[in-house]
Parts: structure tokens; C-alpha cells; sequence
């Protein structure tokens, strides 16, 4: 199985490419970048005018199965994900049962390998049941394939329980993710709490109550000098905490999602339930400390926390409705406003999206030197077109970005040297 | 000005414009008089359905509606959260649909939840009446109030209105505080600050350090209930420091205007947020505002029909 993509403007952040080159794969594995390569009878992809990266790696999503396939299964996720450009994925453990044991760890990779398409890395629970009380069997689960642990949705309080853990956690060298937000300063909390939320009588969530957590979590990194994963970080007090800690050389690396550097608690307006999401849609000030902390690095990747829910859940009163916003169908062309706005570099998104997700976690591709695995996204940065929610394979249509205007989208997916996915009106020969 | 009203619901007062709701202010008076017929019934709402639809407990408003419907001829239906199919566990889309099926003209809403209204609003063809959602808007009780505050002072312009007590949980002060400004008076609040929302001065209102200063030289004070299952959080401490601290009595209200007017959305807790010292003062007019109530709604009702 050989495959040729010609003529691409390949960007590389691992070996500093960044110019129009050929790149050869054989047998899934990249054997060559060069400008000019010729060959018969090969597969070939002209890839002229688009831009050639590694694999986008998205470490945060939530693709419902087993438990919740109403809302998403595997196989509509891992669909919804290489749309997106995402040739990996990382899934989180709240589904029903929680995989907080290998025997779920398994039954995902199992699905995924059957729907064969992006590559899928379960995240393991961090506790039994996600309840913050008993350790998950994390020897077993890094041993089935896990590649990080994490409560997600269920913020971890008893710090003595989460210092053991990181501790323990270490010895199998799997980082902890944490959602750090002390749910219990506003119980009822439904958005950020600030002048919106005083306007619309909804019960608010202060930034503190993020900030607060994030400050335990660097505390116990220092403590434990176990790696703390940050994930979907939305305030600005928040990046200024993580980016202390990173000048002090603590082990701690955060995540942001493309709808905090693009949404305000505006967005909620109209009691928009799209809008909902854990942590809340923050201010204005917000999403500049959070670019910011993209731009400098203090924020190491970008990630869409898809949490997708059936349409009927959305359907009701703010407040009844679930959190969550889904992104892997958005993620992209999001991201690339940063990049049209001059936050970030097309080398810099790329890493943010693909080099630093592999690096922080270890996992394949995020590169394309030669003899990596070849998982490659094709992204045609001109195509412009309004997002529309109804044209999703996700099963989720919880988009706060409905009827946007945006610029660039993936048109290949390469997962293995195989195309898994390819944007209709794109051609190969 | 534009005079009329041609909106086909009322969710809420931010999107009434002063003319808007002076002219319903308006329709109230004139609605007012028949209330006191010997046959109290016109023929304005003949053939047509309301629906009252209360998730929330309610004496005052919800009878207040009804009988405003039924001096207008509706006919009312009134549906509570432990009579609806809430209790099978339907989804509020799903009641909102059903209900629509059986061609009501009016739906009068109070539900627990911020925007339920706005909500059905966008699912049903009857007009949407808000009767009180969440902590969000009740806009009959904050028109009734102002044609009390009118009755009383002629003209809310000008005046120097206060509202004291649970801010932050109040829809009645939301509502309140966007029709006064509305109408060019200026609000001010004040109560325990746990009990003040934050960036509350971008409703409008000023917000005091102390009762004293909020009622220093007011014309109109209005009341707020201490809702009993706040206590449950950690707002303020009991009843008794509450009625202490912040609550309402002669003394607190001699600092006001003279002349100055006492109101209250009810239901009272005497003893806790006012004194019952003042109950039969003759500035107390807790029971104007119920009169007036019906009339609000008779006019509210007529107007979304029209």
C-alpha cells in the first residue's frame, strides 16, 4: 500500500518543516518527505493549495458508548472525528459502566477497532464509579491500553485522595486530568456568574471556583512531582496560576476549547442551552488571558471536550438542560481564527492541535518524520462555508456555532496510510 | 410616542419599551372599575381559553389571573405541577406541545426555571403570559406595582424608589427595577449582601450599604419576602438577626419622604422583613397592590388577546 501526497505545503512543528513538499508513505508508515518525488503506480493525492500536517489529536472527548448511545456511540463519534481532521481521540470515562476497569477499557477499543477510523485512546477513571472515594484498578487499566486518568465531569475534592492517586498514578506514569472547578461554591450554578447571569436570574459560577481548584491541583503536583493535566481551562486567573507553576517547573499542562477563545457568557443570551457548558462560557477578558496563554505557551493544547447530547435534552429551560458543547466537527476552522487573527502561527496551531497532544501524552503520530505512523490530516485553509449543525455525523447538534461563517476545514484524513475520510468534493487519482 | 401594545406575548419587561407600558398601565385603570360592578363580568375574552399553568405554588397571582380571566369571560383552566403530568416525569416541550394541540389562546406560566416562558413562547401559538420565572422576570406583579406607585404619586418619574431585602433570588425585583428606570425613576437596593447578585448596579439600580441610606428620603419602599428555604443556605444567619438587622419597622421608616408609600409583593412574613407595627399604616398599601393586581392581569390578558 503506497500513497504519494504532492505538492502540499507540509507543516511539521517536530523537524521545523514548513514548505511545499511530497510525502511518500508505505505499508502506514511515512518513508519520505521531499520536494519532487516521482513514482509510478502509487495512490497519489494532490495536495496543491492545502496544507499537510500531522494527525489532529483531540485528548478530550466524550463519545457516550458504552451507556449513553442515544447521545453518540463510537462509531458516530470516530465519523464526527475524522470530518474534523482528527485522526486520534481520547475518550473520557464517565459512560455507564464507567471505565474504571479493564473490561470496559476493552470493549472501547474493541468498537473502535471495528469502526476502524481514527485512532481512539481511552482515558481511564481516576476512582471507582468516578465518586472520589476508591481508587480505580489503574495497574489494570494502563495495562488494557489507557493512556491517562481522569474524573472528568466529577471534580476530585478530597485532596489527601488525589495525592495518593497522583502518587499512585505515577508508578504507572499515567498523568491525571483534572476538572478543576469546586462545584460546591455555587451548587446550583448553571453559567459564569457576572452581569449575564444577575440580567437572566440564573444561579452563577464564580471564576474563583475554577482558580481555586487549578491552585490545588498545582500544589499537588509540586507535591506529588506527578504530572497534572488542566483540562479545559476558562478563566484568565486560571492561566496566570498555570503559568506560574510552568516558571517554577512544576508538572502541570493545560488544555483550553475552542469555545473559550471564541464565546463570552453572551452567548447565552435568549437562554441559549447550546451555550451551557463545564466549565461556563466566561468575559471578554477571559477569552484575551486565554489566547494569550495559547500565544505564549503557558496553554499547551487545544482540545474540544465534545460532549455531545441528544437534541431532545437541549430542549427545555436552561437550567434543566445538560452541560456540554460538542466540537469535533468545529474544532478546526474554529482554531484557524486564531491563526487568521495572528494569535498563533499555522506551526503553532498544528502543534497545539497534534505535536504537543502526542508529546504530553505519549501517544503515536503528532509527527511526520520518517518511520512515524502515517496519520495525516489534508486541510484546504481557502474553503469558506457557514457551520451548519444538521450535516454533523455526530449524533450531537448541541453547536453553539451554528450558522457562522468560517475559513478552512480537513478534506483528507489519514489514519495508518489509509484515507478514512475524505471531504466530498475532493478527488483523488 | 407610539400608543398601543401589539406583542403577542409577555415574557418579561426588558423588551417593553415606556409607552408600551404605560398604555397597559393604562388599559388597567379602565379594567379597574369593573371590579367593583355589581355584576363583575364584560365580554372582552368570550370563546376563548386560559390556560393557567403554575410549577410553582401560588395564592396570589394564580387567582389573580383567574378571576381577571373570568371577569373578561375566558374560560380558565388551571393546572398545577402536582395535578400535571410533571409528575409522570413529561418534558416541559412535551406539556408545552399537548397543551397546544387543545387550542388555548392564553397560557399563563410560572415556572421554577429562568426563560421557561420564553421557552414555550417559542414552541406554542397561544400568547405566553409570564406569572414568575426563577430568579428572572414577573412583569404583571411589577406593572401592578407601578399602577399602585401611580395611584398614589401620579407619576413615577422622578421618584426615589427603594427595594429592600432579597435581591439577588427576586424576580420581582428584576422586574421591578427595569420598569421604574424605565419610567424615569431611580431605584436604589439594599439587604444583606448575600442577597445582593453581583454587578447588580448594571440592572440599574444603585446599590446601599445599609438599609438607612436606602431609605433615606424615598418616596416609594418596597418590601421583598425573605423566602424561608434560604435559610438552608448560608445567606444570613436566622429570622431573628434578619428582623433585626434588615428588616422594617416605624423607625426605619421615618427616614423616608413624608408621605412616602410601603409595598410588598407578598406573601408577608410579619415579623421578619416588616414589623407588624406597620400593617395598618396608612402608607401601607400591600392590599392596593392586590386590587390592582387583577386589574393588571384583566388588561394583560385582553391586550396579548387583542
Amino acid at each position: 500500500m503506497k500513497l504519494l501526497i504532492k505538492s502540499g505545503r507540509v507543516i511539521d512543528p517536530t523537524q521545523h518543516l514548513d514548505k511545499v513538499l511530497d510525502v511518500f508513505i508505505e505499508d502506514g508508515v511515512i518513508k519520505d518527505i521531499m520536494a519532487n518525488i516521482e513514482m509510478d503506480n502509487v495512490q497519489k493525492i494532490d495536495a496543491q493549495g492545502k496544507i499537510v500536517c500531522p494527525g489532529l489529536i483531540d485528548v478530550h472527548v466524550h463519545l457516550r458508548e458504552p451507556g449513553f448511545e442515544y447521545k453518540e456511540t463510537i462509531e458516530t463519534g470516530l465519523k464526527a472525528a475524522v470530518a474534523g481532521g482528527f485522526t486520534a481521540v481520547c475518550c473520557m470515562a464517565n459512560t455507564n459502566p464507567v471505565n474504571d476497569n479493564q473490561e470496559v477499557t476493552r470493549y472501547i477499543l474493541k468498537k473502535a477497532q471495528e469502526v476502524n477510523l481514527a485512532r481512539i485512546y481511552p482515558i481511564g477513571a481516576v476512582s471507582k464509579g468516578l465518586e472520589g472515594k476508591e481508587l480505580a484498578s489503574i495497574g489494570e487499566l494502563k495495562e488494557a491500553g489507557v493512556v491517562a486518568l481522569s474524573d472528568d465531569g466529577n471534580p476530585i475534592y478530597d485532596s489527601g485522595f488525589l495525592r495518593r492517586a497522583m502518587e499512585y498514578a505515577k508508578c504507572f506514569e499515567l498523568p491525571i486530568i483534572s476538572h478543576a472547578e469546586d462545584k460546591k461554591m455555587s451548587p446550583d450554578g448553571v453559567m459564569n456568574e457576572g452581569k449575564i447571569s444577575t440580567k437572566l436570574g440564573l444561579p452563577g459560577i464564580p471564576k474563583a471556583s475554577e482558580e481555586i481548584m487549578v491552585f490545588r491541583d498545582i500544589k499537588l503536583a509540586e507535591l506529588t512531582g506527578w504530572h497534572i493535566h488542566i483540562a479545559h481551562v476558562s478563566t484568565a486567573g486560571a492561566v496566570d496560576l498555570i503559568r506560574e507553576a510552568k516558571r517554577r517547573g512544576i508538572r502541570v499542562t493545560a488544555e483550553t476549547c475552542p469555545h473559550y477563545f471564541s464565546l463570552t457568557e453572551e452567548a447565552v443570551e435568549g437562554f441559549n442551552t447550546n451555550a451551557k457548558v463545564s466549565p461556563p462560557l466566561r468575559t471578554r477578558n477571559d477569552v484575551e488571558a486565554i489566547k494569550q496563554g495559547l500565544k505564549d505557551g503557558t496553554i499547551d493544547l487545544i482540545a474540544t471536550d465534545h460532549a455531545p447530547h441528544h437534541p431532545l435534552e437541549k430542549e427545555t429551560t436552561f437550567e434543566d438542560a445538560p452541560s456540554g458543547i460538542i466540537g469535533l466537527e468545529t474544532s478546526l476552522p474554529i482554531s484557524l481564527r486564531l491563526v487568521e487573527e495572528g494569535v498563533l502561527s499555522w506551526s503553532e496551531l498544528i502543534d497545539k492541535m497534534s505535536c504537543a497532544p502526542a508529546r504530553i501524552f505519549g501517544l503515536l503520530a503528532g509527527s511526520l518524520e520518517p518511520g512515524k505512523v502515517a496519520d495525516i490530516t489534508i486541510i484546504d485553509p481557502d474553503i469558506t462555508y457557514q457551520i451548519d449543525p444538521s450535516q454533523f455525523f455526530s449524533k450531537g447538534r448541541n453547536c453553539p456555532f451554528a450558522g457562522w461563517g468560517v475559513k478552512g476545514r480537513a478534506v483528507i484524513a489519514i489514519v495508518g496510510g489509509k484515507i478514512v475520510y475524505q471531504f466530498e468534493k475532493i478527488r483523488t487519482s | 410616542m407610539k400608543e398601543g401594545f401589539d406583542k403577542h406575548h409577555l415574557l418579561g419587561i426588558e423588551k417593553l419599551s415606556a409607552s408600551e407600558i404605560l398604555f397597559i398601565i393604562k388599559t388597567a385603570e379602565a379594567m379597574k372599575e369593573i371590579s367593583y360592578r355589581k355584576i363583575k363580568k364584560v365580554p372582552t375574552l368570550r370563546g376563548k381559553t386560559v390556560i393557567t399553568f403554575f410549577y410553582e405554588p401560588s395564592t396570589r397571582t394564580r387567582t389573580s389571573f383567574e378571576i381577571a380571566a373570568k371577569r373578561l369571560s375566558a374560560d380558565t383552566i388551571n393546572i398545577s405541577a402536582s395535578t400535571s403530568s410533571l409528575v409522570k416525569g413529561e418534558s416541559l416541550l412535551d406539556t408545552a406541545k399537548n397543551l397546544q394541540a387543545m387550542q388555548p389562546d392564553v397560557l399563563v406560566i410560572r415556572h421554577p426555571h429562568a426563560g421557561a416562558p420564553h421557552f414555550l413562547a417559542k414552541h406554542i401559538k397561544a400568547a405566553v403570559i409570564n406569572a414568575g420565572d426563577g430568579m428572572h422576570e414577573h412583569p404583571t406583579q411589577a406593572l401592578l406595582d407601578a399602577m399602585s406607585i401611580m395611584e398614589k404619586k401620579g407619576d413615577i418619574k422622578g421618584l426615589e424608589i427603594a427595594i429592600i431585602g432579597d435581591i439577588a433570588h427576586s424576580r420581582v425585583a428584576r422586574s421591578d427595577i427595569l420598569l421604574f428606570t424605565k419610567l424615569g425613576a431611580r431605584v436604589r437596593i439594599a439587604g444583606p449582601l448575600t442577597l445582593i447578585p453581583p454587578y447588580a448596579e448594571t440592572l440599574g439600580a444603585k446599590v446601599c450599604g445599609c438599609i438607612e441610606e436606602a431609605l433615606e428620603g424615598t418616596d416609594v419602599v418596597i418590601a421583598l419576602r425573605v423566602q424561608r428555604e434560604r435559610l438552608k443556605q448560608v445567606l444570613f444567619p436566622d429570622l431573628r438577626e434578619y428582623a433585626i438587622r434588615f428588616g422594617l419597622n416605624k423607625k426605619r421608616l421615618s427616614l423616608t419622604k413624608r408621605g412616602a408609600i410601603l409595598m410588598h409583593p407578598g406573601p408577608v412574613n410579619w415579623g421578619v422583613e416588616l414589623d407588624p407595627e406597620i400593617m395598618d399604616m396608612d402608607r401601607t398599601i400591600i392590599l392596593d397592590q392586590v386590587t390592582n393586581g387583577v386589574a393588571v392581569r384583566m388588561a394583560v390578558l385582553a391586550l396579548v388577546t387583542g
